[in-house]
C-alpha cells in the first residue's frame, strides 16, 4: 500500500523506472488503463457479436441444422440443432455483454480514462490506484461472465433483465442454476468496478482541471463523461441492491421478489414478495443505463463533428443543458419499461409524460449536430463518418421511442421486435458508432500510429448499410405482432409470411459481422505497422494533442499547458489557420465567445 | 454446412477488399498517405453520403412496399380504433421528421464536403433558431402526450359492472387456461396452495371452501361473446408471463402472487374476421408458403403441414423458459348465442371435483 502511494507521488511530473508488470499489467497510468479497457471491451464485443450471429442464423432458418452450431455449442446443439434453452442463453448473454461489458466499460471506461486527464490538463486520474483496481475488477467480472458460458447446465438464460421468478428458480429453466449465480456475482463485481471508476472521474473533473479550464470551457466529451459518471453513481447501486436481494431469494430462502409459486409439482414456501418490485429496482438502473451508454458516445460525436467540420459546435450551452436535462430525466422514466407489468395505470401516465419529455433535449442535440455541419468544411475521415452515422441512427431509433414511450401505444408493441429494432438503433448501433468514431479519432493518441483510412471507409459503409438493413425491416415484423425471444416462429402459422424478412435481416447481419473483421484487422495491424502519427493529426483544439506522442506517466514534460479559450475555436475569423487550440492565448483585441 | 460456406465467402470478400485497397495503395508509391482524409476522400465520401440518403429512403419505400401489409393487423376490439388512430398519427409525425432530418443531415454532409483552402463559417450560436427547435417539439409532444394519456385512461380504467363478463387467464409453463365465473358472475378465491387438491383435478387452484367457486368453469380454449365487455383477471402459477392478444390491442403481464387486470370489448367475430379481405389475402399468402414448404417436406419423407386457417391468438410475450415460443391459446369470438351454447356444455368446478 505504502509503495503504491509513494508510486503516485513520485509519478507527478517526472519519469521513473517501470517494470513490465507496473507498466503493462498493474499500471496506474490512465492511458494504459484505457487501452486495457478497450482491448478487454473489444474481446467481449467479439463474443457478443458472434452470439448474435448464431441466434440470427437460428431465426432465419429455424428448422435447418447448422454445423457451426455443433462446433461452437457442442452438446447444446446435437446434430447442429440448437436447443431452445441455449437460444435463450445466447440472447441473454449477448444483451448482458453488449450493454455492460462493451458499451459501458468498453466505451465509457476507455474514453473517460483516456480523455478526462488529457483534455482537462491533469497528470493522471485523482486516484491511479482506484483506477487500476477498477479495471481489474472489470477484468475479473469479464472472466467470470465468460466462465459462466462453460458451466454444466449452461449460462443465465432469463433475458438480460433477469426477471424473477424465472431467474430465481433453478426449476424454471436450467440456466437459473450455477449460470445465474455466476451472472449475479459477475455483475456485482462489475458494478463495484463501475462505481470506483465513476467516483474517480467525478473527482478528477471537479478537482484537477488545469489553470483556465473553467467548466464552461470544458470540451463536450468531458461534460458527457462527467454527467455519465454521476448517473452511474446514482443508479448502479440500486442494481447492486436488486442483485443482492435476488441472491438472497435464490440462496437463503427470503421472499423479496417471490410469492405463491407452484412449480414442478411443488408449492414453494415463498410468500409476500413481488417480481414487480424487482422490475422497479432493475429499471431504476436499467433506463439510466441507456444514457450511461449513449451520453459518452454523444460527447465523442460532439468533439469529432466539430473538429472534422472545422467549425465550432453549434449551441455549446444548449448541448450542455441538454446533457444535464437528459441525465435528470433519465432517472425518472424507468417505469416506461413496465406499462403492462401490472403496476397502477396512473403511474403509467406519469412515466409517459416524463418519457416523452426526453425527446425535447434529444431533438435539440440532433438539430445542433445538423447545424454544426451546415457551411462546414467537412473532413470526412472514418471517425467523422461514424459520427454522422451516429446522428443518423440516433434520429431513426430515437423517433420510434415516441411510440414506445407512449403507454397506450406500448400495449401492442411491448416486447415485440419493434422494441428490439428501436433500442438497437438508438443505443446499440449509435453507441457502437460512438465507440468506433472514438477509436478512429484517438487511435493516434493511444498508439502513436494512424489507422488505415481506406479500411476505415470500407468498415463504415458496409456497417452503415447493414445496420439499416438489419434493423429497419425489424420494425415491420414487430408491428405485425411478433414477440421477441422466440426460439422459432414456426409454432405460429400466422407468422409464416414473416420468414423471408427474417432471412433478409440475417443476411445483412452476417455481412455486418464480416465488416467488423475488417475493423479488427485494421486495429491490430495499425497498432504495430500503422503509419506513425504527427502530434496533432486532426488539427484539433483540445489539450490531449499538446501532449507528446510518446506516452509516459504524467502526460506533459514540464508544466501543464494553461487554457485561454473554449475548445471550439475552429475557423475563427482573424486566424490564418482554421483552428486555435485551447492553450493559445487570445490575440490582442480578440473576444472570447460568451457561452 | 451452408453457414460455413457463407462465412467463408464473407471472409473471402473481406480479404478481397483488403487486397484491392492494398493494390490501390501500392500503385501510388510516390505519395505516402498520411491516413488523413484528403480532398479526394472528402469528395467520394461526401457523394456516398448523398447516396446513403437515397438508400435510407429506398429501404423505407421498399419495406413499406413489400411488408406494409403485415403492419398492425386489423383491430378487433372497440378501443382498437382509438389505438390505431393514435398510432397512425404518431407514425405520420415520425415519418415526416425522419424524412426531413435525414435529408438535412446527409445533404449537408455531401454539400459541405471539405476542400483544401476552404474555410468553414464561424457560427456558434443562434438563440432564435434554438428556440424554434425547442418550442416546436414541445408543442408536438404536448399534443401527443395529451392524446395518449386520454386514450390510456380510457383503455385502462376497468370498472366492475353487471354487464361485463369476468374471465380469469391463468398462465403456467407453458400453457394457458381460462376460468369463467359461472352463473354468479364472481370468480371463486384461488391460490396455488390448492393445486394439489382433488388429485390434480383442481387445475387453477380454486379454493373449495369458497362457494363462489363451485360454478366456475376452467377451459383450455378462450371463447368470447362479441359486443360484450370482457374483464380479464390474470394470474400466473410459476414465473412471469404476458398475455398478449395483438388483434385486440391488449396485453398485460401475469405475475405470480398478484392479480392483474385488462378489459376490452371484442367487436368482430372470428367468422367475420375470416371474411375480411386483408385477412383472406394474408391467409392465401401463408398457405402458398406452406404448400411450398410441404412439398419440400414430403420430398424428404416428412409429414406435410396443415393448411392454415385464421384464428385470434393469445401469445405469451414475457420470456418464461424453454417453450416460451410455443405458449399459445386459441381465442374464438362468436355470437352471444353460440357462446351461451358453448359455455353450457362445459363442466363446472363442482362437477369436475365430484
Amino acid at each position: 500500500m505504502s509503495t503504491a502511494e509513494a508510486h503516485i507521488e513520485e509519478d507527478h511530473g517526472h519519469h521513473h523506472k517501470e517494470t513490465f508488470v507496473t507498466k503493462y499489467v498493474f499500471s496506474q497510468d490512465h492511458k494504459m488503463i484505457s487501452k486495457q479497457y478497450l482491448i478487454t471491451g473489444l474481446f467481449m464485443g467479439i463474443i457478443g457479436i458472434a452470439m448474435s450471429l448464431l441466434f440470427r442464423l437460428q431465426l432465419a432458418w429455424p428448422e435447418q441444422p447448422f454445423g457451426v452450431f455443433e462446433v461452437l455449442l457442442g452438446k447444446w446443439a446435437p446434430d447442429g440443432v440448437m436447443d431452445p434453452n441455449v437460444y435463450l442463453a445466447l440472447v441473454t448473454i449477448h444483451g448482458t455483454i453488449m450493454v455492460f461489458f462493451v458499451l459501458t466499460a468498453g466505451l465509457s471506461g476507455t474514453f473517460s480514462n483516456l480523455l478526462i486527464p488529457l483534455q482537462i490538463g491533469a497528470r493522471d486520474m485523482a486516484s491511479g490506484l482506484l483506477n487500476m483496481i477498477s479495471f481489474w475488477m472489470f477484468f475479473v467480472s469479464s472472466v467470470i461472465m465468460v466462465m459462466s458460458l462453460f458451466v454444466e447446465a449452461g449460462p443465465a438464460a432469463a433475458g438480460w433483465t433477469i426477471y424473477p421468478p424465472l431467474s430465481a428458480l433453478p426449476q424454471a429453466q436450467p440456466g437459473s442454476g450455477t449460470g445465474m449465480t455466476l451472472w449475479l456475482v459477475s455483475m456485482a463485481i462489475f458494478i463495484a468496478s463501475s462505481l470506483l471508476g465513476s467516483l474517480n472521474y467525478i473527482v478528477t473533473v471537479i478537482n484537477l482541471r488545469t489553470k483556465g479550464m473553467s467548466m464552461t470551457r470544458l470540451p463536450l466529451t468531458i461534460w458527457a463523461f462527467f454527467v455519465t459518471a454521476i448517473i452511474g453513481v446514482v443508479s448502479f447501486p440500486v442494481l447492486l441492491s436488486a442483485a443482492l436481494l435476488l441472491i438472497m431469494d435464490r440462496s437463503f430462502g427470503t421472499s423479496f421478489f417471490l410469492s405463491d409459486i407452484f412449480i414442478q409439482g411443488e408449492v414453494l414456501h415463498y410468500q409476500g414478495g413481488s417480481p414487480v418490485l424487482y422490475e422497479h429496482l432493475f429499471w431504476f438502473l436499467g433506463h439510466p443505463e441507456v444514457y450511461i451508454v449513449l451520453l459518452p458516445a454523444l460527447g465523442i460525436t460532439s468533439e469529432i463533428i466539430a473538429t472534422h467540420a472545422r467549425k465550432p459546435i453549434f449551441g455549446y450551452r444548449a448541448m450542455v443543458a441538454s446533457i444535464l436535462a437528459i441525465a435528470f430525466l433519465s432517472t425518472i422514466v424507468w417505469g416506461h419499461h413496465m406499462f403492462i407489468s401490472g403496476m397502477n395505470p396512473f403511474l403509467g401516465s406519469v412515466f409517459t409524460f416524463t418519457t416523452l419529455l426526453i425527446a425535447i433535449p434529444s431533438a435539440v442535440k440532433a438539430f445542433n449536430y445538423i447545424t454544426t455541419l451546415w457551411k462546414g468544411n467537412l473532413q470526412l475521415n472514418p471517425a467523422m463518418l461514424f459520427s454522422i452515422g451516429l446522428v443518423s441512427t440516433f434520429i431513426t431509433g430515437g423517433l420510434t421511442g415516441i411510440i414506445l414511450g407512449d403507454s397506450t401505444l406500448d400495449i401492442n408493441v411491448h416486447d415485440t421486435y419493434f422494441v428490439v429494432a428501436h433500442f438497437h438503433l438508438v443505443m446499440g448501433i449509435s453507441a457502437l458508432y460512438g465507440l468506433f468514431a472514438g477509436v478512429y479519432h484517438w487511435f493516434p493518441k493511444m498508439f502513436g500510429r494512424m489507422m488505415n483510412k481506406n479500411l476505415g471507409y470500407i468498415h463504415f459503409w458496409v456497417t452503415a448499410v447493414c445496420a439499416y438493413g438489419v434493423f429497419f425491416p425489424m420494425h415491420f415484423i414487430g408491428m405485425a405482432g411478433l414477440p421477441r425471444r422466440y426460439y422459432t416462429n414456426t409454432a405460429f402459422p400466422y407468422f409464416d409470411d414473416l420468414a423471408d424478412i427474417n432471412v433478409l435481416i440475417t443476411v445483412f447481419a452476417l455481412v455486418a459481422g464480416a465488416a467488423q473483421i475488417v475493423f479488427l484487422y485494421n486495429f491490430i495491424h495499425s497498432m504495430f505497422y500503422g503509419k506513425e502519427t504527427v502530434q496533432n493529426p486532426w488539427r484539433s483544439n483540445t489539450l490531449e494533442w499538446t501532449a507528446p506522442i510518446e506516452h509516459f506517466h504524467g502526460n506533459w514534460e514540464g508544466e501543464i499547458p494553461h487554457v485561454h479559450r473554449w475548445a471550439y475555436d475552429y475557423s475563427k475569423p482573424g486566424y490564418k489557420e482554421d483552428f486555435a487550440p485551447q492553450h493559445i492565448p487570445l490575440q490582442k483585441g480578440e473576444e472570447e465567445l460568451q457561452h | 454446412m451452408n453457414v460455413v460456406l457463407i462465412f467463408s465467402v464473407l471472409i473471402l470478400i473481406a480479404i478481397a477488399i483488403w487486397q484491392v485497397t492494398k493494390i490501390f495503395e501500392l500503385s501510388q508509391v510516390k505519395k505516402v498517405s498520411t491516413q488523413v482524409a484528403d480532398d479526394n476522400d472528402n469528395d467520394w465520401n461526401g457523394k456516398l453520403m448523398f447516396a446513403f440518403l437515397i438508400f435510407i429512403y429506398g429501404i423505407t419505400i421498399f419495406s413499406f412496399w413489400s411488408y406494409g401489409d403485415v403492419l398492425l393487423p386489423k383491430a378487433a376490439s372497440e378501443h382498437g380504433y382509438d389505438y390505431d388512430n393514435l398510432m397512425w398519427i404518431s407514425f405520420a409525425i415520425i415519418f415526416f421528421v425522419q424524412t426531413v432530418t435525414q435529408a438535412l443531415l446527409h445533404y449537408f454532409s455531401y454539400k459541405y464536403r471539405g476542400e483544401k483552402g476552404k474555410k468553414a463559417l464561424f457560427f456558434s450560436d443562434n438563440e432564435k433558431l434554438e428556440m424554434i427547435w425547442t418550442i416546436i417539439p414541445v408543442f408536438v409532444l404536448a399534443g401527443l402526450i395529451l392524446y395518449g394519456l386520454y386514450t390510456w385512461t380510457d383503455i385502462m380504467t376497468v370498472e366492475e359492472n353487471d354487464e361485463a363478463l369476468v374471465v380469469e387467464l391463468y398462465a403456467q409453463q407453458f400453457n394457458w387456461k381460462a376460468r369463467y365465473s359461472g352463473d354468479d358472475g364472481v370468480l371463486g378465491d384461488a391460490n396455488v396452495r390448492f393445486l394439489e387438491d382433488f388429485e390434480g383435478k383442481n387445475l387453477v387452484g380454486i379454493d373449495a371452501t369458497d362457494p363462489n367457486g363451485f360454478d366456475d368453469i376452467v377451459v383450455q380454449e378462450l371463447h368470447l361473446p362479441v359486443g360484450r365487455e370482457i374483464i380479464f383477471k390474470m394470474r400466473s402459477q410459476d414465473v412471469l408471463h404476458s398475455a398478449y392478444m395483438p388483434f385486440f390491442r391488449a396485453q398485460m403481464n401475469c405475475v405470480p402472487g398478484m392479480i392483474t387486470e385488462f378489459a376490452f370489448t371484442p367487436n368482430i367475430t372470428t367468422e367475420e374476421m375470416r371474411q375480411d379481405p386483408d385477412i383472406v389475402s394474408k391467409v392465401k399468402k401463408i398457405n402458398k408458403i406452406r404448400v411450398k414448404k410441404s412439398k419440400e417436406l414430403l420430398a424428404s419423407g416428412d409429414v406435410a403441414l396443415d393448411p392454415y386457417e385464421f384464428d385470434f391468438l393469445l401469445l405469451c410475450n414475457k420470456i418464461c423458459g424453454a417453450s416460451h415460443y410455443n405458449m399459445q391459446m386459441k381465442i374464438i369470438v362468436e355470437s352471444p348465442e353460440d357462446y351461451k351454447k358453448w359455455i353450457s356444455d362445459q363442466q363446472t368446478f363442482a362437477e369436475v371435483i365430484q
